[in-house]
């Protein structure tokens, strides 16, 4: 299994001073090696709360997590930190120095395979550079080897966050909303390479969508969140109109182009649950 | 483990190049190298002889005897005065800079000119007395403070009066500079209205440009003030009195005692330097 | 259409006071300095003031003098560039504790260090390494990156502490070592803020470098404390002149520089 949920609630580190609500609530949810699971539901459900949370960016209030068959929370520092090496979480708009060259941004996804010498190396003269041109190839933008973040459009730095995703050793894929920026055709051949390099490596893809369609068309099972609880968690042939209606029920908008319904983010500040190890 | 060579098409690497940037970066190394080498044969850096047991022996003697601080009653007594005194020459030094400054930065800024409001150009004679008065600035304020003092004491002899001159000097270019840019950049709506009602250009001055700047000139000269303290403690280094010489004398000596109280103390200057300047700015700016 | 502006309000008392104390702590400089007015407007001082002035010219521009002098200016620039280059390897080094990286125990204890540092003048620091490193360039070298180390530490400090975290967070999150995700995210994002405070220090250095000598730290200083207690006064004009067009110069390169950076 890769993961094992059971009971689990999470809470945004602003909660306590907002009196707000858990984050997550009650998630139970297993996930086996290889399968292809997209997240769905309205503003604010809680799926980058979830990929977060499946992350080990964050402990859990409650409840017992297990990733890989591990209990991250129950180990060592050092031993949660390379465990977090085995997945790769990419967020909604991944955030890069501006000033770096893309060839680095993309290698940064090989950080925990390098010693640090090489990693300082690799500023100097990026190594394995060929790496990176076969993932910015994957996602058509191999002229971009060379250019610098800042010179990227926004689409251009979503696909580029998902080839350092490619050049990861994770078994896990965690991708935060990777096509708001996309217009539909870059949109569908970006899911498939996703898609491709998760059955290759029989990798876990779990994948947080606003476009309902696409995730009904393209992902065997489906999970809808809502107020940080799971709706319904089932195989694509299962779920129905009405499942839809209910889970996005007097949310703002059922537009799956719509950007403009980003969600919002929780406040978390991750640096705080990574431990300070320097 | 997975690599990426075994799932994806090694084919496509056909158009990959090798880093562009790797040349030039090599270059730019074997360049510093190169400039580095007669660099540090320049400044004669020798960081081995700091470890050498002689060295090693001196520094130890002196730092072994910055532990206690001096803290004798009569030698207090002599610290407090030649911290007034530092204090007294960097004010008094300012002061004396202020009045020098402040007609030099009005005659060297166009913004009062009525012969510009008038033709759009400055007047042939008026413009050569604001070349002028922009060259003494710069002259000034060129002549590092510590150069200043040097050939001073050399004229009026060691003690405060040095000091107090050299910063006014040097100062007074700073100043002035920076008064006139700060009245240059000020809105010209306003002045220009009232030179053009026919108002004096004093009177321009206090009703229109100064209210609108006078925060960021007292911000500036209180910055100053800060400065002018270090100065005139480093300034005592070449007898110009304060601290700085009582340091200078204790060090001759290698009385690690007295010269720990200083520094001491000098840490305590500048950070109440530091807070009574951000005081000032905030109440009076 | 802008109103003129108003009369200024009637001065405030708290702001009267505090103008009054300025007012009293300048008046008390004066008198408790005992200045020799004497010595510097009486008829005997302008005539020996003006025999000194007249000692400089002219000054001595012989090519063995220039030589000298291009040695010292040399000595000066390298001063300035190797304490500089050190302070920013040092600044760093000590900026990642003082940032809060290492908890806030090392942050505060650091700061206060970087603040000592930063707080003893690089004159000061020369004087007080001429013991361990001797007279010469070496020891003005090492003041130099002594303050300005507390200098630059304290700033990188701020700007590490200031930039958004997200870059380095996404990193750890996905399992990068501390310091590599230091190197690819967080050092990254500042390096061009971190340069800009670097030169804008190397040109202050190089001010303070050329006056460090005084003290017997080397450089064009160390040249005009020379000739000047020796009363060589067309040697010290020509090294004053020297130390004027080479401040001279490197404003305006950092002038022409931030205009094609900007």
């Amino acid at each position: 299994m890769t993961y094992v949920l059971k009971n689990v609630s999470v809470r945004h580190a602003a909660a306590e001073r907002s009196n707000l609500s858990h984050a997550l609530n009650d998630i139970d949810l297993t996930v086996a090696q290889g399968e292809q699971i997209a997240l769905i539901g309205p503003s604010g459900a809680g799926k980058t709360t979830l990929l977060h949370t499946l992350a080990c960016a964050h402990p859990p209030l409650f409840g017992e997590f297990s990733l890989f068959g591990v209990s991250p929370w129950a180990i060592t520092h050092a031993q949660r930190h390379a465990l977090r090496a085995h997945s790769f979480l990419a967020p909604q708009t991944p955030p890069m120095p501006p000033r770096q060259r893309v060839v680095t941004a993309v290698l940064a996804g090989r950080l925990p395979r390098w010693t640090i010498w090489q990693a300082i190396a690799s500023l100097l003269r990026p190594r394995e550079a060929e790496a990176a041109y076969l993932a910015l190839t994957r996602f058509d933008l191999q002229d971009k080897l060379y250019s610098r973040v800042d010179r990227l459009s926004g689409g251009e730095r979503q696909r580029c966050g998902m080839a350092r995703l490619l050049v990861s050793d994770a078994r896990a894929f965690l991708v935060d909303e990777p096509l708001s920026a996309l217009d539909p055709t870059l949109a569908l051949q970006t899911l498939k390479t996703l898609q491709d390099e998760a059955t290759t490596r029989n990798a876990t893809l779990i994948c947080s969508l606003h476009q309902v369609e696409l995730a009904l068309e393209h992902f065997p099972r489906i999970i809808g969140l809502r107020d940080g609880r799971i709706v319904f968690d089932a195989a694509r042939a299962d779920v129905t109109q009405e499942m839809l209606n209910a889970l996005y029920r007097n949310a703002r908008s059922l537009d799956s182009h719509s950007t403009e319904c980003k969600e919002i983010p929780p406040i978390i500040a991750p640096h705080v649950h990574l431990e300070n190890q320097y | 483990m997975y690599t990426s060579k075994t799932s994806i098409d090694t084919r496509l690497t056909e158009g990959y190049q090798p880093d562009p940037a790797w040349r030039g970066r090599l270059t730019a190394g074997i360049v510093t190298v190169l400039l580095l080498y007669p660099m540090l044969l320049a400044s004669e850096f020798q960081p081995w002889i700091l470890l050498d047991a002689q060295s090693l022996h001196a520094t130890w003697n002196f730092l072994s005897s910055f532990v206690p601080p001096a803290h004798s009653r009569e030698f207090l007594m002599l610290m407090l005065g030649a911290t007034w005194q530092t204090v007294a020459i960097a004010t008094a030094g300012l002061a004396l800079a202020l009045l020098a400054a402040t007609p030099l930065s009005l005659l060297a800024c166009t913004r009062f000119s009525v012969s510009r409001m008038e033709s759009g150009k400055l007047r042939t004679a008026s413009a050569i007395i604001r070349q002028i008065a922009r060259w003494i600035l710069v002259a000034l304020r060129s002549v590092p403070e510590l150069v200043w003092a040097l050939l001073l004491v050399r004229i009026v002899g060691l003690g405060p009066t040095a000091g107090v001159l050299a910063i006014a000097m040097t100062y007074s270019g700073m100043l002035g500079k920076v008064y006139a840019e700060i009245l240059e950049s000020s809105e010209s709506y306003t002045t220009q209205v009232l030179l053009r009602n026919g108002s004096s250009r004093l009177a321009a001055l206090f009703y229109g440009a100064l209210p609108e700047s006078a925060s960021e000139l007292i911000s500036y000269t209180t910055y100053r003030w800060e400065c002018a303290i270090r100065g005139s403690v480093v300034m005592g280094f070449v007898g110009a009195g304060g601290i700085g010489q009582r340091m200078d004398e204790s060090m001759k000596m290698l009385a690690g005692d007295e010269v720990s109280t200083m520094l001491i103390i000098f840490v305590l200057l500048v950070a109440c330097a530091d807070m009574v300047s951000g005081f000032l700015r905030k109440s009076l700016g | 259409m802008r109103q003129l502006p108003t009369p200024p309000p009637l001065i405030r008392p708290a702001t009267a006071a505090l103008v009054a104390g300025l007012l009293l702590l300048i008046v008390a400089s004066f008198c408790s300095l005992n200045m020799q007015w004497a010595a510097l407007f009486g008829s005997d001082a302008i005539r020996s003031s003006a025999e000194f002035m007249a000692g400089f010219a002219p000054p001595d521009l012989s090519g063995k003098f220039l030589g000298k002098i291009a040695q010292g200016t040399l000595e000066t620039l390298s001063m300035s560039a190797l304490g500089t280059g050190i302070a920013f390897i040092f600044g760093l080094a000590l900026a990642l504790p003082a940032s809060g990286r290492f908890g806030g125990m090392a942050r505060s204890s650091l700061r206060l260090v970087l603040n000592v540092m930063r707080s003893i003048p690089e004159l000061v620091w020369a004087v007080i390494m001429l013991i361990a490193a001797g007279l010469g360039p070496f020891a003005g070298t090492i003041a130099l990156a002594l303050h300005t180390t507390g200098v630059l530490g304290r700033l990188f400090a701020d700007a590490l502490e200031n930039q958004s975290p997200e870059a380095e967070a996404a990193l750890r999150t996905n399992g990068a070592s501390p310091m590599s995700a230091f190197c690819y995210a967080a050092l990254p994002q500042v390096l061009p803020q971190l340069m800009s405070y670097t030169l804008y220090r190397w040109e202050n250095n190089i001010r303070a470098a050329a006056i460090l000598g005084v003290v017997g730290a080397g450089g064009l200083g160390q040249l005009l404390k020379y000739h000047l207690s020796l009363f060589h006064m067309q040697q010290a004009a020509s090294v004053i002149i020297a130390i004027l067009l080479m401040i001279a110069a490197v404003d305006a390169m950092s002038f022409r520089l931030r205009r094609i950076l900007t």
